[in-house]
């Protein structure tokens, strides 16, 4: 996948700026940046969720974003997508939000008694146990706590047969061994299927553990693109546009910093 | 400190003025209820409180001969089951129908689902027209055009049901999670697809409970349009109530079928809605 000169302007205000970067081979990349760098809105519009003002993204040679209808539904299901707050389908039960992940390429019979295979049935089943929830599959999907949902979401971009997984902020809603869980799973999915993942993170530990490869954005612009091990504290200062040194503790949500972090108390109360 | 006191000032005027609207309201109100009840009492023939005594006599009247004539109500029963077997089939028949067109009209007047965004605005002034002409007046038209037979009267109630129940379903659609919708979205789901999937499982339970209520109105309403010759129970009524004394029995048993049928409809909503819900409780 290649984009080049990516740009969203949304009215006066430019959220994604000129972005151009390529994956080569299957990777894991993390996006950092601040709350509005426009991390979202490069995820989104990849999918085509949201519709690019300016440039390209090429895949096997083809613009994506010139693609309409069908062709471009087919583009959606091949980079599934998962979203912080999960978007599965409240009342509907597990298993057949995990095969919601088929309906490209139903036709409208079919969709309209929800009729879904044998064959469908399994490999979302199978998709499940994956995840370690296939015990919850006919619960509805409201009843299920967050890390529960996600991986129901991440279950489903599995049954769509995806070429590479868009993650936004999927852990961002979630307390610290959830996420993990969450994690380890797209990291696992990186691995066993070698395919690309790419995930918004707005913790910089979980960037560093889990990503072959990190971009860093600010003000809509690519400011960073390296290894994590190339993230020093001047570039960590030049990604979040901060004044002084970030101490990476702090922010942390994982939970071996947990200890690490514990708040120190000062003896003496700073004067106020 | 300066702050804090223009906030307080600020309240309390806010507060005085919420008070002196509610106390605008208030007569406003009292003054409509009487000039309505003036004007109303000048253009009747009788004057409001002298039919007010008068009142309780035909219902009374139509007790006693029920109670005179007991042994014989089972018998009326029993006549009057085809006739309000025929409103209830105007009912059915009108409720589906227009609930149909309503659902296809919601979606269509329902901003943020994908629709052609023009569409929306149109879609909602033709609910709006449909709901405005009452049925009588259709039914009557259409009585006109068609002659006396329950089609008339069906097409009437169908016509306003799209346009009421269509509101309320856009209404529902309007509270919906598009989350979900997104979710759906991402995964390729064409536009059919994402209203199948992702909103219709959210709006079932709440447009199962309006379209039942609108069942229970629409017996109501077919039972009015047998008055304008649409048959149905309300021919019987209008021919019992039409003959005064003597057919006070008859009156009361169409009376009793009619509440028992509405009562009927109501649990049968509450049923079908407790079903839902339970199943939501029960995961």
């Amino acid at each position: 996948m290649q984009i080049d000169n990516l740009t969203k302007s949304f009215g006066r205000v430019t959220a994604v700026d000129n972005v151009s970067f390529s994956i080569d081979k299957p990777q894991m990349v993390g996006v950092i940046g601040r709350s509005g760098a426009g991390k979202s809105t490069l995820l989104r519009m990849i999918n085509r969720l949201t519709p690019a003002t300016e440039g390209q993204i090429l895949v096997d040679g083809t613009d994506v974003l010139t693609l309409n209808g069908a062709a471009r539904r087919r583009w959606q299901r091949d980079c599934a997508m998962i979203f912080q707050q999960f978007n599965l389908v409240p009342r509907l039960d597990v298993v057949t939000n995990v095969m919601l992940g088929r309906l490209n390429g139903h036709g409208l019979l079919k969709s309209l008694f929800s009729l879904f295979g044998q064959e469908e049935i399994e490999r979302a089943v199978a998709a499940l146990e994956r995840l370690g929830i296939a015990d919850q599959a006919l619960q509805r999907a409201e009843t299920l706590s967050g890390g529960q949902q996600q991986r129901v979401a991440i279950a489903r971009a599995l049954t769509q047969d995806p070429k590479m997984i868009l993650a936004d902020e999927p852990i961002a809603s979630l307390d610290p061994l959830s996420a993990e869980v969450v994690m380890k799973s797209l990291r696992e999915i990186h691995e066993r299927d070698t395919m690309t993942v790419v995930c918004n993170l707005h913790t910089l530990d979980t960037a560093r553990a889990y990503c072959d490869r990190v971009i860093g954005m600010l003000h809509g612009k690519l400011v960073f693109d390296g290894k994590p091990s190339e993230l020093t504290p001047s570039a960590v200062r030049d990604i979040y546009g901060a004044e002084q040194e970030i101490d990476e503790s702090t922010t942390s949500t994982a939970l071996r910093s947990a200890k690490k972090s514990a708040p120190v108390m000062t003896a003496e109360p700073v004067p106020a | 400190m300066a702050v804090a006191t223009d906030l307080h000032a600020d309240l309390n005027s806010m507060e005085r003025r919420r008070k002196l609207y509610s106390a605008v309201v208030l007569i406003a109100v009292i003054s409509v209820i009487f000039s309505g009840y003036g004007q109303a009492n000048s253009m009747n023939s009788g004057g409001f409180l002298d039919g007010l005594i008068k009142f309780f006599d035909y219902p009374s009247e139509i007790v006693i001969e029920a109670w005179e004539e007991k042994l014989g109500l089972p018998a009326l029963f029993w006549k009057f089951l085809p006739a309000m077997l025929e409103t209830l089939n105007i009912a059915a028949v009108a409720t589906i129908l227009g609930g149909v067109c309503a659902l296809i009209f919601a979606f269509l007047g329902t901003a943020n689902l994908g629709v052609w965004p023009p569409l929306v605005p149109i879609a909602r002034r033709v609910m709006d027209i449909m709901r405005a002409f009452p049925e009588l007046i259709i039914a009557l038209f259409l009585i006109f055009v068609l002659g006396t037979s329950p089609v008339p009267a069906m097409i009437a109630v169908a016509f306003h049901t799209t346009g009421a129940l269509g509101k309320q379903f856009s209404e529902v659609n309007d509270n919906l999670d598009r989350k979900a919708v997104e979710g759906l979205q991402a995964c390729g789901a064409n536009w059919f697809q994402r209203m199948r999937y992702g909103v219709i499982p959210q709006v079932l339970p709440n447009y199962l409970s309006y379209f039942m209520l609108r069942f229970e109105i629409n017996v109501r309403a077919s039972a009015i349009l047998g008055f304008v010759g649409a048959g149905g129970i309300g021919t019987e009524l209008r021919r019992t109530i039409g003959w005064g004394q003597g057919a006070g029995d008859e009156t009361f048993a169409l009376f009793i079928l009619l509440i028992l049928t509405i009562f009927l409809i109501d649990q049968a909503s509450s049923y079908m809605r407790a079903r839902i819900t339970e199943s939501d409780r029960s995961t």
